[in-house]
């Protein structure tokens, strides 16, 4: 095999959720073309649920795609492969098993003999920075310690390809950048025999600082959007104006064609924002700095959100007509001003106009409530609704954020106990229990 | 017409379990109210002072050991004592029975809820001047109440139980029915029934079905709410019952009435005449070491110290008046087959049901089935299959020493199943893909994975599945079909023998000796196993 050829190859890979006795079921990914070549460190980018972590599980064997080839040297995947290793967000530390357990149990699976096994451990403990630590079990540790517990535990193996799946979104900044730091220090120094390691990550200057090349995944389903190669020498520098320039390009290509965003089906997968998260984001655009137009890796920066907190606050923003999204940077809209300015009363009023005009399911939920007897309608039937376009955890989560939504517009009452939407105002029938 | 006669007699058959059913029922609610009420005083008057924890709190711990079967004897002559003449007797003598299995683990779930009450609520519940009844109701009792329920559920569970066994009890050569499941099932044994039996059980299946439909399950799906996350469960437990009440409106009106009356009753209580005083702030509490006079604490200590030698030696001398040193010694042999017993079948249990119960709380769906039925199935009092296997045993002419043995874990051999399924779903989805990813697969991935995983909740069950067996023992050494009487040599038959025969000085020998046997084992094996599962095996 020449450095040419590709470690890993997936061709036309998709993958679909969802119960089996329905005929339209949930497709995560779609049609994914990608390689991963020797030498690179490559990053996937996308918003939450994009399907980056199926992507990374179908990769190494944990789950099968539902069509389309996975490939590693050649080879179909479809169990869990010797040569690729994972670490994960949680870390996935056995709580029972001492660190030098912990490390030396990928080796055990290999069958290494028993001395062999813990001279190799110890070398890769030491050379993850957690000497002194071999007999401490990983509650004892700090996040960051734990993180490198898992960096160890999958290089003592020395797998062809690390995968490494939001392995620095558990930490606090400081700590998760000194890892990346020291991890990349192994990998340019070549002290590790990992010949190219594939990362997933919602963080966009995370991915710029390490990656030769991004991947950005589009969602709903996951699809190749964008390739984009970075040539910046390392050490790389987050302020310098060229990485700054990256940066813009890349929210640009993630919010590129997201266009007027205008939805006429009930089953639109609502994106998860909070009545709060929007009014807090709006307030920030308004704000004297940015008077109505702020980018978008400005106000990340500023707001402290990740990508795939900020962007679904963009998108309900979009959604709900208060902004327009284009070129990486957000506006908003003419009328939003006035909702700004009014007091509580009357902004509960323009949100519940918006809403009901803008999503057909608020307007729904509505009718079907008006229509029936005793204003009163239960969850479970919007429930079987929704769950024609999603799968059942996804219109649970829908169902939620409308709920949020409807609440604060004061459109209809929920009641989470018995799960019954009502017209009427919640205090009027509860009095006997509140006195 | 033979036809129609044995319909009639089926109709006739079943309306008498029915009525039968419908007085077990009623003699577990009762003692159920007994408990909570016990629950209620012993909790708090265990937290009024800590001279009184450091009595009440330990007690519990030996009376929860203490096997309740062996019990039965001298409470019901006692009772029978108190009213003369009178079914009321047995009848007290029963529900007491049942108590003293249910009322232990309620007022321990108390208690430590009590104890682990949130600081901050307790700061507003003072500022706001909440009396103490207020407090009680307001704060206490619903943040105890997912605990409590959950216990509650347990120990009904548990109950069916010991009102099947202690319907029907010979004490003294006399045997005392009272009306219900578990005297029909104590008749259909001595006639040799295995019809009866089977109607018995089919009864009482149906009991327990409909208390887990009509009570438990809309108490648990209620009782959801006071649980203290603000996180919303993914998974809350419904209850149809429930859904169907709280959307009725009849109901609501119907509860109107109730409602207000509760709500004056929690009113109650002394009230500050509104704006004469000033608020009280209440004052800082002083450093508690301020409080502890060391003297009076050490003398406390003392008088508790001579009040146990003191039961010691009475209990002792009241032994001997009877029993013979040797006769003693035998006893605690006796114990050691008891033991062996104990700790065989609750081997043999856990090797059949730990792999299974892994295998089935790996599958996240047959999991969510598979809970139900076998809490169910625990709920089930496995007295009511003793003749069925008695009977075998009979026919077959087996070994009382071997083949009586697996009675004693029949019932509690669940308490394994559920908590292993229940270790191995909780097991997070990362170490899985950790486990595979790593390449571990067969032995391997048991011995590193799976059952450190599971191993904490399977001590759980394990430790309720051995506590059961001793007290099965009692019952289940001792069986008898007909006229037949098959005896396995024990500690548990030693008390069923000396209760039989009206022999006090022995029971409370039998009982002292299993207890021990019980608290030590416990001490030594079990309670070390938790410390050490915590300290090492707790997933955070």
């Amino acid at each position: 095999m020449s450095d040419a050829d590709p470690l890993i190859e997936l061709r036309q890979v998709s993958k679909s959720f969802g119960a089996t006795d329905r005929a339209d079921e949930i497709l995560v990914l779609k049609d994914i073309d990608f390689s991963l070549h020797p030498g690179e460190i490559v990053a996937i980018l996308g918003r939450s649920g994009c399907g980056k972590s199926t992507l990374l599980r179908i990769i190494c064997g944990l789950t099968r795609a539902s069509s389309g080839v996975a490939l590693y040297r050649g080879q179909p995947v479809t169990a869990p492969v010797a040569g690729i290793s994972m670490v994960f967000q949680t870390f996935g530390l056995f709580p029972w098993l001492t660190v030098l357990e912990n490390v030396e149990l990928g080796l055990e699976a290999l069958k290494v003999p028993g001395p062999e096994r813990r001279q190799r451990a110890l070398a890769a403990i030491d050379m993850i920075g957690l000497d002194g630590f071999e007999s401490a079990y990983p509650k004892e540790l700090s996040g960051g310690m734990r993180q490198r517990v898992g960096f160890a535990r999958a290089l003592v193996v020395n797998p062809d390809v690390l995968l490494m799946d939001e392995a620095f979104s558990a930490l606090d900044v400081p700590t998760s950048e000194t890892l990346r730091g020291d991890l990349l220090d192994l990998w340019l120094e070549r002290q590790i025999p990992t010949r190219a390691i594939l990362m997933v990550s919602h963080s966009i200057e995370e991915t710029l600082m390490i990656a030769d090349r991004v991947v950005i995944l589009d969602s709903n389903p996951g699809r190749v959007k964008a390739q984009l190669q970075i040539t910046l020498k390392h050490p790389r520098d987050d302020l310098a104006p060229a990485f700054r320039r990256l940066v813009e390009e890349v929210y640009e290509i993630m919010t590129a064609a997201a266009g007027e965003q205008r939805i006429s089906s009930i089953g639109h997968r609502l994106p998860a924002a909070h009545v709060a998260q929007l009014l807090g984001l709006l307030d920030e655009v308004n704000h004297p700095t940015y008077q109505g137009r702020a980018d978008l890796s400005a106000l990340a920066d500023a707001l402290k959100l990740a990508v795939d907190r900020l962007f679904p606050i963009i998108e309900a923003l979009q959604l709900l007509d208060f902004a327009q999204v284009a070129d990486g940077e957000i506006r908003l809209n003419p009328h939003s001003q006035a909702f700004l300015d009014a007091d509580i009363q009357r902004r509960k009023m323009i949100f519940g106009e918006h809403l009901l005009r803008r999503v057909p399911l608020a307007a729904h939920i509505c009718r079907v409530i008006d229509e029936r007897p005793g204003q009163r309608a239960p969850e479970s039937r919007f429930l079987r609704e929704l769950e024609d376009f999603v799968s059942e955890e996804e219109a649970e989560r829908v169902l939620h954020v409308i709920v949020d939504w409807g609440r604060y517009a004061e459109l209809f009452a929920f009641d989470y106990q018995t799960g019954i939407f009502s017209a009427e105002n919640p205090g009027a029938e509860g009095q006997a229990d509140n006195h | 017409m033979h036809q129609r006669m044995l319909i009639w007699h089926l109709v006739a058959a079943s309306l008498l379990l029915g009525q039968y059913a419908l007085q077990t029922t009623l003699r577990m609610g009762i003692a159920l109210l007994c408990s909570l009420l016990f629950t209620f005083v012993y909790a708090k008057a265990a937290l009024r002072s800590r001279r009184a924890e450091q009595v009440l709190i330990p007690l519990l711990d030996i009376l929860q050991s203490v096997p309740i079967l062996g019990f039965l004897s001298i409470t019901v002559l006692w009772f029978v004592q108190l009213f003369p003449g009178s079914l009321l007797g047995p009848e007290c003598a029963a529900i007491f029975a049942i108590f003293t299995s249910q009322a232990w683990n309620m007022a321990f779930s108390f208690y430590y809820s009590l104890r682990m009450l949130p600081k901050d609520l307790s700061r507003v519940a003072d500022l706001f001047h909440l009396s103490a009844w207020q407090r009680f109701w307001k704060l206490e009792v619903p943040y105890a109440m997912p605990g409590l329920v959950w216990n509650a559920m347990m120990s009904v569970s548990g109950g069916w139980f010991f009102v099947v066994a202690s319907e029907a009890i010979t004490v003294s050569e006399k045997t005392i029915c009272l009306p219900g499941i578990g005297s029909y099932i104590a008749v259909a044994i001595a006639q040799r029934d295995l019809t009866a039996v089977g109607y018995a059980i089919v009864a009482m299946l149906s009991v327990i079905l409909l208390t887990d439909q009509l009570l438990f399950r809309p108490v648990v799906a209620w009782a959801d709410k006071f649980k203290f996350e603000f996180a919303e469960s993914r998974d809350a437990p419904r209850s149809w019952l429930l859904d169907w009440l709280r959307q009725a409106r009849l109901w609501g009106q119907l509860m109107t009435a109730p409602a207000i009356l509760w709500d004056r009753l929690r009113m109650l209580g002394p009230r500050r005449p509104a704006g004469r005083r000033p608020l009280r702030i209440p004052l800082p509490r002083l450093p508690f070491w301020r409080h502890i006079d060391p003297w009076p604490d050490w003398l406390w200590l003392g008088l508790l110290g001579a009040a146990a030698v003191a039961s010691i030696v009475l209990l002792a001398r009241f032994v001997l008046t009877e029993a013979s040193d040797a006769e003693v010694a035998h006893v605690f042999v006796l114990g050691l087959y008891t033991l062996a017993r104990v700790l065989i079948l609750t081997g043999l249990a856990s090797l059949i049901w730990v792999p299974i119960g892994v295998l089935i709380g790996l599958r996240p769906r047959l999991a969510q089935r598979m809970q139900p039925l076998v809490l169910f199935l625990s709920a089930f009092p496995a007295n009511l299959l003793f003749p069925v296997v008695v009977s075998f045993i009979v026919a077959h002419r087996l070994s009382p020493d071997i083949w009586l043995s697996p009675l004693m874990i029949l019932g509690t051999q669940w308490y394994i199943l559920f908590n292993v399924i229940a270790g191995a779903a909780a097991l997070p989805s990362d170490l899985k893909e950790a486990a595979a990813n790593l390449g571990l697969r067969g032995w391997l991935r048991w011995r590193r994975v799976l059952l450190p995983a599971v191993f904490p909740s399977y001590l759980t069950g394990g430790l309720t599945a051995s506590g059961g067996a001793w007290n099965a023992s009692v019952v289940a050494e001792v069986a008898s079909w007909g006229t037949t009487t098959l005896t396995a040599s024990g500690v548990g038959a030693y008390i069923a023998q000396a209760t039989v025969q009206g022999d006090h000085p022995r029971v409370a020998l039998g009982i002292a000796v299993m207890s021990l046997y019980v608290v030590i084992f416990n001490r030594l094996i079990w309670k070390r196993l938790y410390a050490f599962a915590q300290r090492r095996l707790a997933l955070d």
